[in-house]
């Protein structure tokens, strides 16, 4: 091969690069750029709205994390410890939801826990309705997110040798307290970036969130709902809302990359 | 080696299929923003209009009116707009993208109280919305039908107590981003009421709401103004779309889902005639609660 062919595919490798990196990185600057040039911060009229939309995506999210440590982790113990018939089908439905689209997801929540639903006829027959209410919010946000903790947890898990939970066997470590004092301090990286992402993926939930909760102020409506909502009314309102939730994805994404990094300096 | 065949397909399958793509522009096309509560009449307006103009591609947007608005007002390409109230009409007319003198209304629409069709909450009455505590769905703020909504609430406040208003908003459990999701909600029976156009609660959800009637004092008289923006692709076929939307066939076709004829019938376009400039205000000014009362309706 030439020096000159070597230095053609240099370029095509790097221009196309470029240009993929520009089609992905130019909306979130350009989106920046507006926020700062229109001094978003300065006109904000309805602060009220942003404030009651934040605070129900935050009540929201830490519940939804909560759930998927509570529920997720002893689930994702089982998948990375024990081998049996279905495994794979099991993984695949606990996996789905992540790359199922959200309305698809909203729609399925609705038939199962809407007022006509499977379980949900049950529940309002003993006068709970879950639709347009926060718990609806949060089996939403639940329902997508909690894979990607799930997810993590089983690596986290599975990355412990068995040769370290043998030698603690060996020093009388059993059960629970083998969990607590072994596996737990081995694996909580990978726990909490799996937490960290699963906050993230559920602080941006919206499609989901629309179709089964439904868009009502300081009840349903979440920070991407809001902006939704409001971009036809209002367009720094909105683009104040979406460079908080940018923000707050950053902060997110770069805890858990480095999280990720440190475990594996240390494995 | 396999791996390179198959990269190399794939690559030449999809340069040729952008390429046909980009050959295979249709004829002529037209693109239609509408509003929402338009999504049947103007699919079946779309087909009698090809038609008539078999080399016309008619491509529908349907959106909440001022969804459609925001959307024209930022450049969108839409060649029609079709708003279902006057405001979102004219926020397009102010932001430049329409000529006021080409606006015109072409149907009025009335609204109306649904319920599912098992009606749980037992309603009755308009009224009783601000009583029971019922699950409410409304279309959201800055929507034709919110605004209409709410313009019937204030005629309410000043009849049955100034907190009536407050009461039913009080029960309000989802805004909606349009009516069609309104009406979805009820008939999907997540909802115990929502108020829509009447020509929603006909069609296809007609057997699983029922309509409860709002009276006549206090509902709204919903138009519906349609005109080519300035900058169509082809403004004349912007403006023949516009004006068969006016025409005998289609009014039939709106009347028949429920839509009201506007006011004076002259202001309907005999099918090949030119638009009387005067039209739109006379249909305006003069009393359309004739023409567009209960009675006409279940005629259409």
């Amino acid at each position: 091969m030439t020096q000159r062919q070597l230095k053609t595919d240099k370029l095509l490798l790097f221009s196309v690069s470029a240009f993929a990196f520009l089609l992905l990185a130019a909306p979130v600057i350009v989106l920046l750029i507006n926020g700062v040039n229109s001094r978003a911060w300065e006109g904000l009229p309805d602060s009220a709205t942003i404030l009651s939309a934040a605070l129900l995506s935050f009540i929201s999210t830490f519940a939804v994390v909560c759930l998927a440590a509570i529920l997720g982790t002893p689930l994702a113990f089982v998948l990375s410890r024990y081998e049996f018939r279905g495994k794979r089908l099991i993984s695949l439905f606990i996996e789905l939801p992540i790359v199922m689209p959200p309305a698809v997801a909203g729609l399925a929540l609705l038939l199962t826990f809407g007022r006509r639903g499977a379980i949900g006829s049950l529940l309002a027959d003993a006068g709970i309705v879950i639709p347009f209410s926060i718990v609806a919010v949060i089996l939403a946000q639940f329902f997508i997110s909690a894979p990607f903790y799930i997810r993590s947890a089983q690596v986290g898990f599975s990355s412990i040798s068995a040769e370290v939970e043998d030698a603690a066997r060996v020093d009388g470590a059993f059960g629970w307290l083998m969990f607590w004092y072994i596996t737990l301090p081995i694996a909580w990286r990978a726990l909490i970036s799996g937490m960290i992402l699963s906050w993230a993926r559920a602080l941006g939930e919206f499609g989901a969130t629309i179709l089964f909760a439904g868009n009502l102020q300081g009840k349903t409506q979440t920070m991407p709902l809001l902006v939704y909502s409001i971009f036809e009314r209002d367009i720094s309102a909105a683009i104040w809302t979406g460079l908080i939730l940018i923000v707050l994805a950053l902060i997110a994404l770069s805890l858990s990359q480095w999280l990720a990094r440190a475990q594996d300096k240390m494995t | 080696m396999r791996v390179h065949a198959l990269l190399s397909a794939f690559v030449a399958f999809s340069l040729s299929v952008c390429i046909v793509c980009a050959q295979n522009r249709p004829r002529t096309s037209l693109t239609v923003y509408a509003a929402t509560s338009l999504t049947d009449v103007f699919e079946e307006i779309r087909d009698a209009y090809v038609n008539v103009n078999p080399d016309v591609e008619v491509l529908l947007n349907f959106a909440s009116s001022s969804a459609l608005a925001a959307q024209i007002n930022a450049g969108a390409p839409a060649d029609i707009f079709a708003s279902a109230n006057e405001l979102q009409m004219e926020n397009v007319v102010d932001a430049g993208r329409v000529n006021e003198e080409d606006v015109k209304t072409f149907a009025h629409n009335r609204l109306t109280l649904i319920v599912p069709a098992e009606n749980a909450a037992n309603l009755e009455s308009f009224e009783q919305l601000a009583e029971n505590r019922i699950l409410l769905v409304l279309a959201a703020e800055g929507t034709p039908i919110r605004a209409y909504t709410d313009a019937m609430l204030t005629s309410y406040d000043a009849e049955q107590g100034a907190d009536f208003r407050a009461r039913v908003l009080a029960n309000l459990a989802s805004e909606e981003s349009n009516v069609r999701l309104v009406v979805a909600r009820v008939a999907l029976g997540e909802a115990d009421a929502g108020v829509v156009y009447q020509s929603d609660a006909l069609g296809d959800v007609a057997d699983r709401v029922i309509t409860i009637p709002i009276a006549e004092r206090h509902n709204q008289l919903a138009s519906y103004p349609i005109a080519p923006l300035i900058d169509a692709a082809n403004p004349a076929l912007a403006e023949s779309f516009a004006r068969f939307v006016r025409s005998e066939d289609a009014q039939a076709l709106l009347a028949a889902h429920g839509f009201c004829w506007p006011a004076i019938l002259s202001n309907v376009e005999p099918t090949e005639a030119p638009p009387e400039p005067a039209g739109k205000s006379e249909a305006e000014d003069d009393a359309p609660e004739v023409e567009c009362d209960a009675a006409t309706i279940k005629d259409g």
